[in-house]
């Protein structure tokens, strides 16, 4: 077993009987379900909204090269300057030389997913800056040194209670346990830091290529705060958020809020075309864009799971996933987790290393029915099975190879097949004996689960019984 | 090789083989958009009314005034139940004026004040680009809003709105941008849903996180 894989059955096995989390996940769940599903009816035909969804998505990512040339030169003819990143470490470098040519001592950030894959928080602690996360979630996971659990909820494990003690421990201040009054502790804490900030930091929902516009959807003001404020603005975005045309929010703007938090528009929806223009009232003097590749190209280059680039990062197939509600998001080990982390991080990351997030899959389809653009998500996750043990890049192993030679005459043969089956119906009576013990074969699976007793008449004789 | 070219050089070789459209492959047009978008009537008074029924389910204070002189007597009213100390406006024909009647510091908007200064107004004044019946948004961009941060820094965002102003959806709402803006956009467009909110602890809503508390919209006639 990889690294990875060990950890992700270590953590999985921690967390999923802890009842505790999963009452935790359960009420936050339950709470988002209902105000999804009712602005789900409020649209005249949600089913019809993702497939223009889905549509919009398609143009985008298979004419990529064209949309992304037209955004960087409508972006670039106002002032703002464009940067290219491959990886990780290039896209690291260039937003360290620009803290650095500034002066920076304080960053201001707001929520950047992108930001979180090439560890760039790190980084610029390291050379020296003070990072303040702006969005509450992400500030509050900061404080405690966790990385975020979830793509829309960073926080959305912690109780209250939790809350309070870490802004007891690390701000000193917190007087109740009410949401409200914690809230209010992080903003006045925040305030500050907005005004002091060298530097501010952003992530982006959407990239115009029309118009050569950022697009950021927030709840909170944190983003826009952080745009307004310190005197340079950095950007960091992947090259796959482009939408070929303004008018293609008017779609995407409500879809992404429906499905992320259940609400009709999130509170603020923000397009930035470049630094202060002439005439305007404050905003950065300096505008930098960075575009980060970090192996979305690798994931292009896979036609059959190319449609995971349109994925908006809205959470909903995390949300909807029964497996990202047994395990928790800590524990898939990626920036992104559930359904859609599972597809991609293969890609972006190795599928050696990853491809276990693919077993860890009923394969149920939820994400798939949910997902606001139509990613085919629970196929790409069998595809990524299939390629891991295509003879191109790994084999299987002796067992497998054994029980599937063991299984095939079985199931091409009627007599074998309900002979077996026989035989299971009858040793699934004394199974109850060693069931979950070290004598049990199946051990690794009945240990934690129950097992379905074989039905007592099969659909053949089933079948038999009702012609005679 | 430029890092840019060797990005374009990667896209397009991954795009030599083509994926199949299984939803279609040509963008929507704006009838296709409204075909699926969430209903909204076609009279400025089927609008009006949506509009003030999203805003208060948005908990935005959201109010019709008949002339100028109504909406002094409001703006002082929130003056005095807020007691608000100093307020900054954006410099713009429909805002300014109003700040005299109130006889607090008024600081203007206009690229001469500083962060810290704004940021102990009590209320930030602005006009708007448009009201959005379909989801009670405000369309502010740094034009129509004194910059970036009078609309977002201050506790208590006032919105100065003509009922001319109000359009029935998103896509009228892009499409007026276009028309208004095309080929010189303000370098900041924001659509206002409601006041600040978080619902980061424990999925609770609470208002006023970062941005302004109070959001209150006033529709001239
Ligand atoms: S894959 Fe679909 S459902 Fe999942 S986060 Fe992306 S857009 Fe949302």
């Amino acid at each position: 077993m990889t690294a990875p894989a060990a950890q992700f059955t270590l953590d999985a096995r921690r967390v999923a009987p802890d009842t505790r989390h999963r009452g935790i996940i359960q009420t936050a769940m339950g709470k988002y379900e209902v105000v999804r599903d009712q602005r789900k009816l409020w649209f005249q035909d949600w089913q019809g909204a993702r497939n223009l969804a889905a549509r919009t998505k398609f143009a985008a990512v298979n004419q990529l090269d064209t949309h992304l040339a037209e955004f960087a030169k409508n972006l670039e003819a106002r002032g703002t300057k464009i940067h290219w990143a491959s990886n990780a470490e290039q896209a690291r470098s260039i937003i360290l030389g620009i803290l650095k040519a500034k002066n920076a001592k304080v960053v201001v950030k707001s929520k950047a997913m992108t930001s979180e894959e090439i560890h760039l928080n790190d980084a610029m602690e390291t050379a020296g800056c003070e990072v303040v996360e702006s969005d509450l979630g992400e500030y509050i996971v900061q404080l405690r040194q966790e990385p975020p659990y979830h793509l829309v909820f960073p926080a959305m494990h912690l109780t209250r209670g939790e809350i309070q003690k870490t802004f007891q421990d690390k701000l000193l201040d917190a007087p109740t346990d009410n949401p409200e009054d914690l809230t209010m502790v992080a903003r006045r804490v925040l305030r500050q830091k907005y005004i002091q900030a060298d530097v501010g930091i952003t992530g982006a929902n959407f990239a115009i290529a029309e118009t050569g516009m950022i697009s950021i959807t927030e709840n909170e003001g944190n983003a826009r705060l952080t745009a307004a404020l310190p005197k340079t603005m950095i950007t960091l975005v992947g090259i796959e958020k482009v939408l070929p045309r303004l008018a293609d929010l008017a779609l995407f703007l409500p879809m992404l809020a429906v499905m992320g938090t259940g609400q009709a528009l999130t509170c603020y929806n923000t397009l930035y075309g470049g630094p202060r223009q002439p005439g305007e009232a404050d905003g950065p003097e300096e505008y930098h864009v960075v575009l980060l590749d970090n192996q979305r190209t690798t994931l292009l280059a896979d036609a059959e799971q190319r449609d995971a680039l349109g994925c908006i990062r809205c959470g909903a197939c995390l949300n909807v996933c029964p497996i990202f509600r047994n395990v928790g998001g800590h524990t898939y080990g990626t920036v992104y987790g559930g359904p859609i982390g599972s597809v991609i991080t293969p890609h972006l990351r190795g599928l050696q290393d990853w491809k276990h997030l693919s077993f860890a899959s009923s394969l149920c389809g939820a994400c798939t029915e949910t997902c606001p653009v139509k990613i085919d998500l629970h196929h790409h996750l069998l595809q990524n099975r299939r390629n891991a043990f295509a003879p191109a890049t790994g084999k299987p192993s002796w067992w497998q190879k054994t029980a599937f030679k063991l299984f095939a005459p079985v199931a091409n043969s009627p007599a074998l097949w309900s002979l077996t089956t026989k035989l299971g119906r009858f040793g699934q009576i004394f199974h109850g004996l060693v069931k979950g013990s070290a004598l049990d074969p199946a051990q690794a699976w009945t240990k934690t689960r129950e097992v379905a007793p074989i039905a007592k008449q099969s659909f053949r004789e089933w079948m038999k019984e009702r012609e005679s | 090789m430029s890092e840019r070219e060797n990005i374009f050089t990667r896209i397009r070789e991954a795009l030599t083989v083509k994926a199949h459209a299984h939803h279609g492959a040509t963008l929507p047009t704006t009838a296709e958009h409204r075909a699926v978008l969430p209903a909204v009537g076609a009279t400025t008074a089927e609008q009006v009314a949506l509009f003030t029924k999203n805003a208060s389910d948005l908990r935005a204070n959201f109010q019709p005034v008949t002339d100028t002189a109504a909406l002094t007597a409001a703006l002082i009213a929130l003056r005095d139940a807020e007691k608000w100390r100093r307020v900054a406006v954006h410099p713009g024909a429909l805002a300014q004026p109003q700040v005299a009647a109130l006889g607090v510091p008024t600081l203007v908007a206009d690229g001469t004040a500083t962060k810290e200064e704004l940021g102990q107004c009590d209320a930030g004044i602005t006009e708007c680009d448009a009201l959005v019946a379909q989801t009670g948004s405000v369309l502010v961009t740094s034009r129509s809003a004194g910059g970036r941060a009078l609309s977002c820094l201050p506790p208590h965002h006032i919105v100065i709105a003509r009922r001319a102003q109000v359009v029935a959806d998103l896509p009228a709402a892009f499409a007026l941008l276009a028309q208004k803006y095309g080929g010189n956009y303000p370098s900041m467009i924001s659509f206002i849903t409601g006041p600040s909110r978080t619902g980061d602890i424990e999925r609770i809503l609470v208002l006023g996180a970062h941005g302004p508390k109070q959001l209150s919209i006033f529709l001239l006639d």
